[in-house]
């Protein structure tokens, strides 16, 4: 694949900040139409690799295509062809929903008929029909962040940037927002996504795992949880920050890590691995309510990418 | 290379025409201080002495000395507000500043003006204020010399003596008013103007939404001129409302073009709006950006500018500053305008300044707004 026919090709992207290095090296490639997904936590370089793709900052280093121009050098030809939701509600709160579908349809010189139509699209597509007139900071989060994908794509971009869309909003929202990207996606829309919600990730057709500026693993969910060949414990426990510093140093254990209010557990095999949990946290006075074994999610196998690279995530 | 797209540059002009409409703080920044300031400093900076206070003995107390005591009244400068026997009776009211002078009249003084000779006459003053001590001397002087005037003209002398002719142009009642209002509505743009957009850039970085405008099409120099434009129509209505009200209440009068002076304000205010963007844009602070822009502007526009103390008189370091003082040329234009109905001829030295002024804002607010997130 070269950068002519990828929508995004990103090859050696570095960008520092004095002596901090935000993004090191980062190369990758998103097909035309591919949901792809940023995954990491916070500060592992995610927003700043997409700033530098949509022309907000200049790349240190390294090179870049959008739409088969070039990052840096191209960048106002770049916004044209573009949609671009930041992190923040970044609608005017200040401006009703029309004025603001209004003013961005206005910046993308979506005028006349166009626009009459792509208002009617993003209102029903943001399900707020019928409420043009009111204050957009008085919509409740779903709803404005619906109406901000909607200004975002109002001149029907190929490309979509989506920086941690769904932060803060509920799961149900969380899921209708996804339902509007995998629409976007079907019809031909390149977008690429950060997040740090696992299960948000899932969605994706293929996802970059990200930490502390480096690119750790590239892959579909399904091949990414295959990287993982070692069996995973989920134990359920009175104390688990304790029962994590209990674990430390026993055989048979490669790693145990905080997983909601449980732990999971690496181990070398599963029978001998359950034993060996349960007598490390009987030792020490910790209660163990259950043990099972779990596939691995792709917490998991970002926890044991970041440690087989020996670092630690970052965030 | 770029060009600029009228949909997107009026896209931005309405929006913030729509956030300032919503802002009452912007409203009233805009609307409101410019009259509150005009009224406050119109009637706060006078050096005009109005109604002194004036005991009048008149000795003499003939159809002449009545004249000439009519006459100070008649100035508006004095009010005769004590009519006493002797002179000596002055001194306690004089002490206790019941009185800011006294008017004597020698008896003789009807009879040595029809002789054709000299007819003196006492003015005691309160020293302790010797400000407005030596201002009533020169109101008297005055008085006095156009009085002598009246009664050569009136024929009672056939003798025509040397007389001092004062003659103020263009300001002929010598009213401070029809100086500082003119020179007050520059002082009030420069502040006003500046402080209005000072908040404008900053604003959109605190509240995250440059970002989304920075991703899309628009272009700097769109999204500059599209914010300044709604700035610069309220800019125009405030110096045309300040111009209203300074013909209305302090009586100022318009003698010059309006459309010169509208044109002059037009280049000026985008030089101001300008400076108040770059402001804006360094700071990223709306608190930030707004102290900045008062301290850019309020008190050179204040001190700096000719407005209130004189130019002329300044140490040379300081005269060599006032040069990069937009508003003294401003006040240079508005002054001409108003009070002398000065042409290009006059002005133009004040134009190129202006436009120097415009071009150079405009400039610093293009260059200083980068649609980068990080510098």
């Amino acid at each position: 694949m070269t950068e002519k026919n990828a929508a995004i090709e990103v090859r050696e992207l570095t960008r520092r900040f004095g002596s901090f290095t935000a993004v090191d090296r980062v190369s990758f490639s998103v097909r035309r139409g591919e949901v792809f997904g940023f995954l990491g936590p916070n500060g592992a370089g995610k927003t700043t690799t997409i700033r530098m793709l949509t022309g907000l900052l200049r790349p240190t280093s390294g090179e870049g295509w959008v739409a088969g121009l070039e990052v840096g050098r191209q960048s106002a030809a770049i916004r044209e062809r573009i949609g671009y939701m930041s992190q923040r509600f970044s609608l005017y709160a200040d401006l009703t929903v029309d004025e603001n579908i209004e003013l961005f349809a206005g910046l993308y010189g979506v005028t006349g008929e166009l626009l009459a139509s792509r208002r009617r699209w993003v209102l029903a597509m943001a399900g707020i029909e019928g409420q043009g007139g009111r204050l957009a900071g008085e919509l409740p989060l779903g709803w404005k962040q619906r109406l901000a994908l909607g200004c975002a794509v109002l001149h029907e971009p190929p490309i979509l940037f989506l920086d941690e869309p769904t932060s803060g909003v509920d799961p149900v929202a969380r899921r209708a927002f996804w339902d509007l990207i995998d629409g976007l996606a079907a019809g031909g829309t390149t977008v690429l996504v950060s997040t740090h919600y696992m299960e948000e990730a899932e969605n994706c057709h293929r996802l970059a795992l990200m930490n502390r500026g480096r690119l750790i693993a590239l892959d579909s969910p399904t091949a990414l949880r295959a990287l993982l060949d070692l069996p995973i414990l989920e134990v359920a426990t009175d104390d688990a920050p304790r029962a994590v510093e209990a674990l430390k140093g026993v055989d048979g254990v490669v790693e145990a890590a905080m997983f909601g209010r449980a732990l999971h557990v690496l181990v070398e095999d599963a029978a001998g691995g359950r034993a060996a949990v349960a007598a490390a946290l009987a030792g020490r006075g910790r209660r163990v309510d259950a043990i099972r074994e779990v596939p691995p999610s792709l917490e998991d196998v970002f926890v044991a990418l970041v440690r087989r690279e020996g670092g630690v995530v970052a965030g | 290379m770029m060009r600029l797209d009228a949909v997107r540059l009026w896209a931005v002009a309405r929006k913030e025409w729509l956030q300032l409409r919503r802002d009452p703080r912007s409203m009233a920044l805009a609307f409101l201080l410019p009259v509150l300031m005009l009224v406050l400093f119109g009637y706060a900076i006078t050096w005009d002495i109005r109604d002194l206070r004036l005991g009048l003995v008149d000795h003499d107390g003939t159809q002449s000395s009545r004249a000439l005591a009519d006459a100070f009244e008649a100035s508006g400068f004095f009010r005769i507000v004590e009519r006493l026997e002797q002179p000596r009776d002055a001194d306690g009211l004089l002490d206790r500043g019941q009185l800011a002078a006294v008017l004597v009249i020698p008896p003789g003084f009807a009879r040595d003006l029809a002789a054709g000779r000299r007819a003196p006459v006492q003015l005691l003053l309160d020293g302790a204020d010797a400000n407005t001590a030596t201002i009533a001397q020169s109101y008297a002087d005055a008085i006095v010399a156009r009085y002598s005037l009246d009664v050569v003209l009136q024929g009672r002398r056939l003798v025509l003596p040397v007389q001092p002719e004062v003659r103020i142009w263009y300001n002929p009642t010598l009213e401070s008013r029809h100086m500082i209002v003119p020179g007050l509505i520059a002082v009030i743009m420069s502040i006003i103007a500046a402080m209005l957009t000072s908040l404008t850039i900053a604003r959109e970085w605190e509240r995250g939404t440059m970002e989304q405008l920075a991703a899309t099409p628009v272009h700097r120099l769109e999204l500059i001129l599209g914010k300044l434009l709604p700035y610069l129509l309220i800019g125009l209505f405030d110096v045309a409302m300040t111009t209203v009200l300074g013909m209305l209440i302090f009586g100022v009068p318009l003698r010059g073009d309006v459309l010169q002076l509208a044109a002059a304000t037009t280049l000026f205010l985008t030089g101001a709006l300008g400076l108040g963007i770059f402001i804006s844009a360094m700071f990223r602070s709306q608190l930030l950006a707004m102290q900045a822009a008062m301290v850019a502007t309020y008190l050179p526009a204040l001190i700096l500018s000719g407005f209130i103390f004189e130019i002329s008189g300044m140490p040379a370091v300081l005269r060599a500053v006032t040069y990069v003082v937009p508003a003294r040329y401003f006040i240079g234009v508005t002054r001409g305008i108003f009070l002398k109905a000065a042409g290009f001829e006059a002005l133009w030295v004040h134009g190129v300044s202006m436009i120097i002024f415009a071009t150079v804002g405009l400039a610093l607010a293009t260059l200083s707004f980068r649609k980068e997130i990080a510098r």
